[in-house]
């Protein structure tokens, strides 16, 4: 197959960058898009152009380490991230818009790369539950229902990619929080720390410059790992919920 | 020499509670004065560091990735194991001892696995009290699946997405550290030399891989939690950025390499589909809970629609060879069975590299909603990368490297032979011998960081008060200057070919000739064709830009380099080891029906490799695997 | 580097203020805001529907408002509150969102978002200036001074004809146009604006989250058919012929 690429190519962190024309030719269907990126790049390094960089470790759709915007979709067509694209998705001679995942909290530092460090800041923020190694009750001391433990899971799957954020119009990451916030929150273990959780993670989150959520749903069209936008409703519901003993002095 | 593994004297069962009770103990306030380095993120070492900081120590933690949270633990599917024995069929410590080292063809050491499995029921329970969403019956208690080689189910899971959620309840517990200042995280940034300062191992040396600064740090102990080599052979169930280097650099300061022949390859991945390939799919092996493994029985069916192929002329081979395990049966012996399948030409699939992974009887006993359920995720990831409907038509399925059962060799306290280096995770070479069980490796990590280290560490701590080093010794800048020189020589090369095309010429000369099966032919035919493409690689490698900033070609290139010497080590060590076991098969031993025929009686020890220098042979140090409580047998599934 | 958060940076602020001008605080104040005046506009429509019921019936009701005296008042002082909260926090989230995400595709995809909730800023400006207008025509009565004077007999007291007032401004062509467009403008901001009310209070889950989209869609647009049957009527079915002085 052949494909025309206008791919994002921006020398560092302070430099403009600009959308540069090159030819993807001889890619096979069966090639996941990061493969044909790997055709493309060593066809320019060949050229003497120094090869376009992009983050991609598992390449098995887990990691959450690509961060490639297709066409303007973050990860690309269907539901998955990049890595698991494969190109007999496009048509022969399609033209291919590849730009990195866009969002003022995530600033880009070369070419496709950009920094996702804010989301470690907002997990430091109170994404976990303090527990201290050693101190564990029995596994199955606290039974929990499978209803809860599987909704429980489907937040946990969130692979912290940031296509949400880069996603929303907004460049908000509601959907990234209230994964956690959700995932935590259902558990036994987690309620203990639910509102302090909440109201650490929210702030952090604004503090990192994430936009606000306009119920767009933008987020949950592009999750990788289906992760529902109802657990914003959840989130929104529990952060009030805080706020309100925060405000009338109860302990949060 | 013989290297001392300070296995504690006393019956095995005991070993470990005596080893507590005697461990030296640091003190809360002597704690904060330690620093800690741990080099990767994974299972390993984010549960070493969250556990080490929580306990006092200060901790550097270092990974390559964007976010320790992206360490490949994350890839792992299938599950944990631990011997809870919640389903009341009779699992105990003993038996999941007991299945590991027979698992692992008797090359493991005694004492570690059996604490390990000793170690393993914790586990269960801190990840639990973390928030890992376990699988749970409709009562809310764990649920538990069956994996290969035991006939117990005792393997705990989420999902087929287990290794990233107890990734990630590590990763909140390292979190946690983060936020109070406990532990400092250096990600994407790569460790490309170890200090040594008087004998001990006192720093790393790094390149921020965002700036393409070269930096050290000092330390009062090195932890390597860095992972596996699986991607000496390209192609493999890796993250593409997986890689010896942490463990090779050290292995070039003095580090003995432990078995690093002992690599397995896993039996259900997706096939290779063609040369511009980067990365082998694994499926669960939870798989081979419902699915049957088949090929067609003449070569003639091959090339037909499964469907059109009538039961009695599919060879349902593992069930045939292994009636009490089936579909069960260990790993490599899997992978094998389905090689010899392939290599009498009855493969299906491009390249007739393939046999089939069947789920119709289980649909038609269980319902499709059933296996929904339990497979839905890799059903649809079968899809997603052939294109083909799994419910409809069987899976393709072929063996790929998927985990190295070597590494740097460790004693009982988890420390190299170079004092102050310790080893977790994939990166040492103690638990699994010469092959790794299902849901194992998550154990592993997971014990060596949240249960073993934590009281093992304090041994060599409390032999270092007042041993602080400056980090102005000379040491950190003369390692630093070869760090410089080396990523310099990378980008002076000015050649023709990319890091890709040797890698993956590597890969292929790995595969062929140090893979599922090796002859001694292959192996030097091998180890020269290595030596010619280090040499080209050094005089032919072309890398463009600079050594500042992001270049990812250039972090390539010096992972490539250390695989290209590293690759050589590990045909060496095939080619010592006159034996077949576990993943390790010389096809000039083995038994009249094909399996694997063990010399315990010359190889029964760990080959511990010591580096003696640029273009020497390395020496082998033996440690002779002593059992005390399980007598050596024929490893036998049938 | 990652760096470690000031994880217990609570003790100085005032929780309102923090909780105020959080994220999901000022949506929220959007939200309470939007679903009083979702409330008011259902108020008012049945107010309005009694014009079929004829000139008297609305009259009737007309007056009752007017002779809440102070009350009345102290609700449109209200309103006026509302109104201009759901507005200020709206400008503070936009301003906030332009800031969060300053650089934009090139290559643009819509993705999931609906044309409603892209145009929610819009479509609120467009109803604003709807509403000054609609102040100014009936309550005001600046666009046609003859309003101030329609005057009729009801129980036997003098009283305002709004009746009059409602035929002969919807007598006007251009008129119904402005108000037929400014209510569609209020349905495409309702037709996002109801469902997200629920998403933002929290008043949700997996399963009911479509229903919401599908009932506040609904609920916009039978909005829409109530108000507009007002002006259309008129125009086009003689509603009140005779009525307009």
């Amino acid at each position: 197959m052949k494909f025309h690429l206008k791919v994002w190519r921006q020398k560092d962190a302070n430099a403009p960058g600009t959308l540069e024309n090159y030819e993807a030719d001889n890619i096979p269907a069966d090639a996941s898009f990061l493969e044909m990126l790997d055709i493309v790049n060593a066809g320019l390094t060949g050229k003497n152009i120094e090869p376009i960089q992009f983050d991609s470790d598992c390449r098995e759709g887990i990691c959450g380490s690509c961060s490639l915007t297709i066409n303007g979709v973050p990860h690309g067509p269907g539901r998955g991230t990049t890595c698991q694209v494969y190109m007999r998705k496009f048509k022969d001679g399609d033209t291919i818009t590849i730009e990195p995942f866009r969002a003022e909290a995530f600033p880009v530092q070369r070419d496709l790369v950009v920094n996702r460090s804010a989301f470690d800041r907002v997990i430091q923020a109170g994404g976990y539950i303090s527990e201290r190694c050693g101190s564990a009750p029995d596994a199955n001391s606290v039974p929990i229902s499978k209803v809860i433990a599987d909704e429980a899971m489907d937040a946990a799957a969130c692979i912290g990619c940031g296509a949400c954020a880069a996603a929303c119009p907004n460049g908000s990451a509601m959907l990234f929080v209230s994964a956690k916030v959700t995932h935590l929150g259902l558990l036994p273990q987690g309620k203990p720390e639910n509102g302090r959780r909440v109201l650490g993670m929210v702030r952090q989150m604004d503090e990192e410059g994430f936009g606000n959520c306009s119920n767009y749903y933008a987020c949950e069209a592009v999750c990788p790992a289906s992760v529902p936008a109802a657990f914003i409703g959840r989130m929104n519901r529990e952060f009030t919920a805080a706020s309100v003993k925060e405000i009338v002095g109860m302990n949060v | 020499m013989t290297p001392d593994a300070h296995i504690p004297a006393g019956p095995l069962d005991e070993k470990w509670t005596t080893y507590k009770n005697n461990a030296k103990l640091v003190s809360p306030a002597n704690k904060r004065k330690f620093d800690i380095i741990i080099v990767g993120s994974g299972l390993a070492g984010a549960s070493a560091a969250s556990t080490l900081a929580e306990q006092g120590y200060n901790v550097k933690c270092f990974c390559y990735q964007d976010s320790p949270r992206r360490a490949h633990s994350i890839a792992a599917q299938g599950g944990i194991n631990a011997a809870k024995n919640y389903q009341n069929d009779g699992d105990s410590a003993y038996r999941l001892f007991y299945d590991t080292i027979k698992g692992g063809d008797f090359r493991a050491r005694e004492a570690n696995v059996h604490r390990l499995a000793e170690v393993s029921n914790h586990i269960i329970d801190q990840c639990v009290a973390q928030g890992v969403p376990f699988a749970r019956e409709y009562g809310g208690l764990l649920d538990n699946r069956s994996f290969g080689g035991a006939q117990v189910s005792r393997t705990f899971y989420a999902r087929g997405q287990t290794g990233q959620q107890l990734l990630l309840g590590a990763y909140a517990g390292l979190s946690h550290q983060i936020a109070k200042g406990a532990v400092k995280m250096y990600p994407k940034t790569e460790m490309l030399d170890l200090v040594l300062i008087d004998g001990h191992a006192k720093g790393i040396v790094v390149r921020d891989l965002t700036t393409g600064e070269i930096s050290s740090h000092a330390g009062d102990a090195v932890l390597l939690c860095s992972g596996g080599y699986g991607n000496v052979f390209y192609l493999s169930t890796n993250a593409r950025g997986c890689n010896v280097t942490a463990t090779f650099r050290a292995y070039k300061r003095g580090a003995f390499f432990a078995n690093p022949c002992f690599t397995q390859i896993h039996p259900t991945c997706i096939p290779v589909s063609g040369d511009y390939q980067s990365k082998l799919t694994l499926m669960s092996e939870s798989l081979r809970n419902d699915g049957r493994i088949w090929a067609p029985k003449r070569k003639e069916d091959c090339g037909k629609d499964p469907s059109q192929i009538p039961d009695d002329a599919r060879d349902y081979f593992l069930e045939r060879k292994y009636p009490s395990y089936g579909n069960l049966a260990p790993r490599d012996i899997s992978s094998r069975s389905a090689k010899e399948v392939c290599d009498e030409g009855r493969g299906v699939g491009p390249g007739g590299l393939g046999v089939y992974l069947d789920f119709s009887d289980a649909i038609k006993r269980l319902g499709r909603k059933t296996i929904e359920e339990r497979y839905g995720n890799l059903f649809e990831m079968y899809q997603n990368i052939t294109g083909e409907n799994a419910y409809e038509r069987p899976m393709r399925i072929y063996p790929a490297v998927h985990y190295t059962m070597g590494g740097l060799w460790v004693d009982y306290n988890l420390m190299s032979n170079i004092p102050g280096l310790h080893v977790l995770g994939e990166a040492n070479f103690s638990d699994h011998g010469a092959n790794r069980l299902g849901a194992s490796a998550l154990m592993q990590g997971l014990a060596d960081g949240y249960f073993v280290i934590p009281y093992t560490l304090g041994n060599y701590m409390t032999s270092q008060f007042g041993k602080k080093v400056d980090p102005k010794h000379p040491a950190f800048a003369k390692t630093i200057e070869e760090t410089k020189a080396r990523v310099q020589k990378l980008l002076d090369i000015k050649g023709n070919r990319t890091v890709d095309s040797f890698h993956r010429e590597l890969g292929l000369i790995m595969w062929d000739y140090c893979g599922m099966a090796r002859s001694e032919e292959g192996l030097n035919l091998a180890i020269d064709k290595i030596q010619k493409l280090r040499t080209e690689f050094w005089k032919n490698l072309k890398i463009l830009g600079t050594p500042d900033g992001i270049n990812m070609e250039l972090e390539r290139a010096g992972r490539v380099a250390d695989f290209l010497e590293f690759g050589e080590l590990m045909c060496r060590d095939a080619l010592m080891r006159n034996e077949s076991c576990g993943g390790h098969f010389r096809t000039e031993y083995q038994t009249p029906e094909g399996e694997a025929l063990r010399n315990d009686d010359e190889y029964a020890f760990v080959a511990a490799w010591e580096y003696q220098g640029e273009n020497q042979l390395p020496t082998l140090n033996k440690e002779p695997l002593v059992y005390e409580k399980v007598k050596l047998a024929t490893r036998s599934y049938k | 580097m990652i760096t470690s958060p000031s994880s217990s940076a609570r003790s100085g602020p005032n929780p309102i203020l923090l909780w105020m001008f959080s994220s999901i605080g000022k949506k929220t104040i959007v939200a309470a805001t939007g679903i009083l005046l979702v409330f008011f506009v259902f108020g008012h429509l049945l107010g309005n529907l009694t014009v079929f019921l004829g000139p008297d019936v609305l009259n009737a009701y007309a007056q009752k408002l007017h002779d809440l005296g102070p009350a009345l008042w102290a609700i449109r002082v209200g309103l006026l509150g509302i109104l201009v909260g759901h507005i200020y926090f709206t400008m503070l989230l936009w301003k906030e969102n332009q800031r969060a995400n300053p650089k934009k595709y090139i290559a643009a995809d819509p993705i999931k978002t609906t044309v409603f909730s892209r145009t929610m800023r819009l479509s609120g400006l467009v109803v604003l200036a709807f509403v000054i207008f609609h102040l100014a025509h009936f309550t005001v009565r600046v666009v046609d001074p003859s309003y101030l004077v329609m005057r009729t007999q009801l129980n036997g007291h003098e009283v305002h004809n709004v009746y009059a007032m409602v035929v002969k401004g919807f007598s006007n062509a251009p008129v119904v146009a402005i108000y037929v467009i400014g209510l569609f403008l209020l349905t495409f901001h309702l037709s996002h604006g109801i469902s997200s009310l629920f998403q933002t209070l929290g008043i949700t889950n997996r399963r009911i989250r479509s229903n919401y989209e599908l009932a506040g869609r609904a609920i916009a647009w039978l909005l829409f058919l109530g108000y507009v049957s007002i002006p259309i009527s008129v125009l086009f079915f003689g509603l009140g012929k005779g009525f307009a002085q």
